[in-house]
């Protein structure tokens, strides 16, 4: 799409005669378009630059200067920040929870999703259709809705950090999680599947392919770039996500991941945020780990060849 | 290798729409059969139906003598080629066609020499490697046919298997898949809208329009002794003329001439058809004279088309390429009595 954009500018203006009326108004247009995208770039870029000086500089010159000033002399750049808070507070634990916490609670719905949606667009049974509605439908409740009943239905089960064997302790949120990204999951595999050319499921029949072997086989290699999308999707929320693990294992240290950990640095350090920014651009860094690494999968045309000549 | 019949098989859509309308068609051993109509005549439904593709609303399907009703898609031992190839992108040339022989559990070292003379005989040996979309039209046709030889499947099933070539390349493929079945002698069942497709290929073709088979004959037969206006307006290029006429014994009255059979047909209101190659620029004596107004001519090197009128009704004749006429002329036509058709006007039966 970009490609073919940026393909089309050059040549307008190229039929156009040197500055002529088209010849200027096309190159404006050019101008002002990257000036709209560099301006919302940079605008969106400012906090977290802001946050990431701030974090690098001592807390005196924090208190006394905006974080601008950084890039003037004298320079005054430590890694103070970051070595306090990596040993005074628990942030290693934090970390390793936060992992235990995101990877399993990414794989459980992705993988659930990708059956159920298999089963939504490719195979018949009654109602289908009402019962996919529904859970599209589900999308529409506020999570919030859903914190009471279903805590006092961990706790009543003894599904809770405390009653849990080490180890399993983040069973609560990695079924919360479950729970909540499903509808979205399900509703984004399935529309995708249901895109897939139906020959390719019936030629894999023909050749003798049973149900799994075309979900496995077939439909998985194909559904990659939506796969991987998902996983970004589900990681990024879960790995920010504060309010689930609050409610789920909030106040336990030895589960909690580390947006909880953050959130109570908050709290015990004051105004003390050299700290706060420090451990946020450390807990930044998985994320954009994660995105970078999976981006690539997200090639267009991967059906390229499969139909039609 | 295996016969196919259909015994009255019949085929509703959700309710009302009938695909299929009993349908009863006796395929045999190593014959290469065509099912050709215009598009939703319910073709292509029967093949699906006979693939496993399609449940079968009434009636029986068979492979062989076996009852294939209700046996899955990958028991019934047949391969299809589809029209949009269906080839699994994200695998190789070699795992396409080696895909069906893995889920049958064939041992490695046999895929693999299968594989290999498949390939041989389509001119892919070069290609294994390649992923669908590295292939051109024509290469990705014959990966859809080659998945289905490497099978030895006992029906081969071709779904408008050309439709997407070009008009050069589909000659050619047309010539290869009549060297295929001669040199494998399965059963081969191809669906077509294209009658010179179906006349070149087929031992046998099957008409069929809306849902209801019209005749299955040899392209010859089909083509002399259509059965009805449907079949005798369907094959052939360009078409048959159709002529309305009135019959009194044995004179049929058309609005610019008439003729006479040698017995009555015994109906008032007819059709005749009349295939343009049948008219001659060279009236012979005795026989029946028809005055053409030529309106359009078109010389086409091997043959020459005129467009005209004769009394009210239009007419194509095929005449000599060397035969001098100009618009605006009035030809003279013979008649070859003997190729005459003659259908019923209510009917649109053919009367001999």
């Amino acid at each position: 799409m970009s490609v073919a954009a940026a393909a089309d500018r050059p040549g307008t203006a190229a039929t156009a005669a040197r500055f002529s009326p088209q010849w200027i108004a096309g190159r404006l247009s050019g101008v002002v378009l990257h000036l709209a995208v560099i301006g919302l770039t940079v605008a969106w870029m400012v906090p977290t630059i802001g946050i990431l000086f701030t974090s690098f500089r001592p807390f005196t010159a924090i208190n006394s200067s905006g974080w601008w000033l950084a890039l003037s002399p004298p320079f005054q750049f430590t890694l103070d920040n970051y070595s306090k808070v990596l040993s005074t507070s628990n942030l290693g634990h934090s970390f390793f929870n936060s992992f235990m916490i995101s990877i399993p609670a990414t794989i459980i719905p992705v993988a659930i999703a990708a059956f159920a949606a298999y089963a939504f667009a490719w195979m018949k049974f009654p109602f289908r259709d009402w019962i996919f509605l529904a859970i599209v439908g589900v999308l529409a409740i506020p999570l919030q809705l859903s914190f009471v009943p279903v805590l006092s239905f961990f706790v009543a089960h003894g599904i809770t950090p405390s009653a849990l064997p080490p180890g399993l302790q983040y069973l609560p949120v990695w079924l919360a999680h479950t729970g909540y990204g499903l509808p979205f999951s399900i509703y984004l595999l399935a529309n995708f599947f249901r895109a897939l050319p139906s020959e390719l499921f019936e030629s894999a029949e023909i050749d003798g392919a049973g149900t799994l072997t075309v979900f496995f086989r077939i439909v998985l290699p194909l559904s990659v770039p939506a796969l991987a999308s998902l996983v970004i999707f589900q990681f990024l929320w879960i790995w920010n996500d504060l309010l689930v693990a609050l409610i789920y294992v909030g106040g336990q240290p030895e589960v909690a991941p580390l947006t909880v950990t953050l959130a109570n640095l908050t709290n015990s350090y004051g105004q003390g945020y050299h700290l706060l920014t420090a451990a946020a651009f450390f807990s930044m860094f998985v994320p954009l780990i994660v995105f970078l690494s999976l981006q690539r999968y997200f090639v267009r045309g991967i059906l390229a060849g499969s139909v039609k000549g | 290798m295996a016969s196919v019949t259909y015994d009255h098989v019949t085929k509703k859509f959700s309710g009302e729409t009938t695909a299929v309308n009993d349908l009863s068609l006796q395929v045999h051993d190593g014959e290469f059969m065509i099912l050709v109509g215009p598009s939703g005549c319910g073709k292509s439904t029967a093949l699906r139906m006979l693939a496993g593709l399609e449940d079968v609303t009434d009636g029986d399907i068979k492979i062989g003598d076996r009852v294939v009703n209700e046996v899955p898609a990958r028991e019934r031992d047949i391969a299809m080629v589809f029209q949009s190839y269906a080839l699994y992108p994200h695998m190789s040339v070699y795992d396409n066609m080696a895909f069906g022989l893995k889920m049958r559990g064939t041992p490695r070292s046999e895929i693999e020499g299968k594989v290999k003379d498949a390939a041989g005989i389509l001119g892919l040996e070069k290609l294994l490697q390649r992923k669908p979309r590295q292939l051109s039209g024509g290469q990705r046709q014959r990966v859809a046919l080659g998945r289905a030889i490497v099978r030895d499947p006992q029906v081969f099933l071709l779904d408008e298997p050309l439709s997407n070539l070009d008009a050069a390349l589909r000659v050619e493929t047309r010539i290869n898949l009549q060297k295929l079945h001669q040199r494998l002698g399965s059963t081969f069942i191809y669906v077509t809208h294209d009658q010179v497709e179906a006349m070149t290929m087929g031992d046998r073709i099957a008409v069929m329009k809306e849902g209801v088979l019209q005749q299955v004959a040899p392209p010859r037969e089909l083509y002399d002794h259509p059965v009805n206006m449907y079949v005798a307006g369907f094959i052939g290029s360009p078409r048959m003329n159709f002529i309305p006429v009135t019959l009194d014994g044995k004179t049929a009255k058309a609005s610019g001439f008439s003729v006479e059979f040698s017995s009555a047909p015994g109906i008032e209101k007819g059709v005749l058809g009349i295939r343009p190659e049948d008219f001659d620029e060279q009236p012979r004596e005795g026989g029946p004279r028809i005055d053409m107004k030529v309106e359009v001519v078109e010389v086409l090197g091997s043959d020459q088309f005129v467009y005209g009128k004769v009394g009210g009704d239009d007419v194509i004749a095929r005449v000599d390429p060397q035969f001098k006429v100009t618009p605006g002329d009035t030809m003279k036509l013979g008649l070859n009595m003997r190729r005459l058709h003659l259908f019923d006007a209510e009917t649109e039966k053919a009367l001999n």
